[in-house]
């Protein structure tokens, strides 16, 4: 064990795992963060809780996962390299792991320009493939990015994240065997809408041997309205919707339930498909759909270890 | 290459000129080609200031402001300058503060200093380099990720890379993307499999006060 997080053990263990995301609120109220980690506590193995997602301000992650790990519930700190320069980036990493954070998703984090302080300044100091290097160097090194030894242990679960729906195609599974060599242990996936596309990603994930080099979760989001169909579709950058599934919305008389159908059937085609070590469920708004899914997908109860 | 610059709007420009008393100074060289400090946009803005009430006691187009030649140029026209309670430059920042270094008066800049680039359609300009410090353009296909991709990514793309553009506006081309494109015909693909380090942002204007000996 890396780590010796729950969803370190989980997914060594073997089983089919499920994440779920959970957004901070836009303020301080610690009950947001509580409700939603009741809600899903019995249905999920660990909870990622985002980082200023969308390049709007939230409550921070590494706050978030306090909250959740004061109820026993395995956090998943969400970091992006958008607003911390490399001494911020490693002293938040430090003081999480003092507080009891195990696990680590990198990212790059989506560009100030979509948010809600646009003119700020990007720092993107090292990028994220850097970031899993680094956070490898602090734990299995036990040094700083500078070569200087860190006093003690620094226990992470590295994870990254992968879209295999962005450009170019054929480069995405060469720049995910990159971030497996900078250390990542876990990849949480974009959401799979274009089950075909991914199918033919994993295929190349295998053929290139990595999915044996890490586990790697595929991201679900269940969609609660044509309108929120529409505007992934056409709005959300580095998201594929097909029509098809547009379509499906449109013609449903019940668009929640044909929300909550697409999800399992995806999920379904997921469990069948070789190196899919589990789901990532993000429920943007919507995380009630949560136990519904994981209950009708036939992944409960979740284990105990 | 040039230093792309694009004026500062006129009521700006009339709130930092704090005396009725106006000299005005244009660029022949990069000013001139973005039409922001040129011989036209001098006179335009003579004009201008006229309107509103103040005296322009003299102007000239610099051939290259940044020049230390502007010393003599400044010591020529000293009559008129020195009539004027501030000289309002119309070229980019170097030539503001070369203007400044040779003169007591007032300084003030016209223009906005946007960056170094290329004009690669009519009007349309290019940032073409962040003066780094360290150019990676070795390893890159000769394509600059740290000026051309909006994240600065060393090892991208990032997934917001979506059919050729980046995610932050459809007219910006993914760096990535053409970097790949670039390296996959030369056959020299396998070059990004290294993990491109971390960079030494302090050789960079983002780092320290930059200083350099010949």
């Amino acid at each position: 064990m890396k780590a010796g997080s729950n969803l370190e053990k989980v997914l060594e263990g073997g089983y089919f795992t499920v994440t779920a995301e959970v957004g901070p609120p836009k303020g301080a109220l610690a009950t947001v963060i509580r409700r939603k980690g009741e809600l899903l506590k019995f249905y999920c193995d660990a909870m990622n809780i985002t980082d200023n997602q969308t390049a709007i301000v939230r409550m921070s992650s590494w706050s978030g996962c306090i909250l959740l790990k004061e109820m026993g519930i395995d956090p998943v700190m969400q970091m992006v390299v958008r607003d911390r320069n490399r001494i911020a980036i490693q002293s938040d990493i430090l003081g999480a792991v003092a507080l009891g954070i195990r696990n680590v998703l990198c990212l790059s984090g989506d560009h100030q320009r979509f948010g809600n302080h646009p003119t700020a300044k990007g720092v993107y100091d090292i990028d994220s493939i850097q970031l899993v290097q680094t956070l490898k160097t602090l734990r299995d090194e036990k040094k700083f990015l500078c070569g200087e030894e860190i006093s003690g242990e620094v226990p992470l679960f590295i994870g990254a994240v992968e879209n295999p729906f962005a450009d170019p195609f054929e480069y995405r599974v060469k720049r995910l065997a990159k971030k497996i060599k900078a250390g990542a242990d876990f990849i949480q996936t974009q959401a799979v809408f274009d089950v075909g596309k991914f199918i033919k990603w994993m295929g190349m994930v295998r053929d290139n041997g990595l999915d044996k080099k890490v586990h790697i979760l595929a991201g679900i989001i269940p969609i609660k309205s044509v309108g929120m169909a529409r505007y992934m579709r056409d709005n959300v950058s580095g998201i594929s919707v097909p029509d098809e599934i547009v379509t499906r919305m449109e013609e449903a008389s019940d668009a929640k339930e044909e929300g909550a159908k697409i999800a399992l059937e995806i999920i379904d085609q997921l469990k069948e498909t070789d190196g899919i070590h589990g789901i990532h469920i993000m429920a943007v708004a919507w995380e009630d759909i949560v136990p519904v899914i994981v209950e009708r997908a036939g992944l409960l109860p979740r284990p105990v270890l | 290459m040039y230093t792309i610059t694009k004026q500062k709007p006129f009521e700006e420009i009339e709130q930092s000129l704090d005396d009725k008393k106006v000299y005005i100074v244009g660029c022949g060289t990069c000013a001139t080609v973005c039409q922001t400090g040129g011989k036209a946009e001098v006179l335009e803005m003579k004009m201008k200031l006229e309107e509103i009430g103040r005296s322009v006691t003299g102007w000239m187009v610099i051939p290259t402001v940044c020049d230390s030649l502007t010393k003599e140029a400044l010591i020529e026209e000293a009559e008129a300058v020195n009539k004027a309670g501030v000289i309002l430059v119309m070229s980019c920042s170097f030539g503001v503060q070369t203007v400044s270094r040779y003169s007591d008066k007032i300084v003030i800049p016209a223009l906005n200093t946007l960056f170094i680039g290329m004009e690669d359609t009519p009007e349309h300009f290019y940032e073409i380099c962040k003066q780094c410090g360290e150019c990676i353009l070795a390893l890159t296909g000769g394509i600059c990720p740290i000026t051309r991709c909006a994240k600065g990514l060393l090892n991208g793309p990032c997934g917001g890379s979506q059919g050729g553009k980046c995610e932050i506006s459809p007219d910006l081309p993914c760096a990535w993307q053409l970097i790949i494109e670039r390296l996959s015909k030369t056959g020299r693909l396998h070059k990004l499999e290294e993990i491109i380090p971390p960079k030494n942002w302090g050789l960079s204007p983002t780092g320290w006060v930059a200083n350099s000996k010949r």
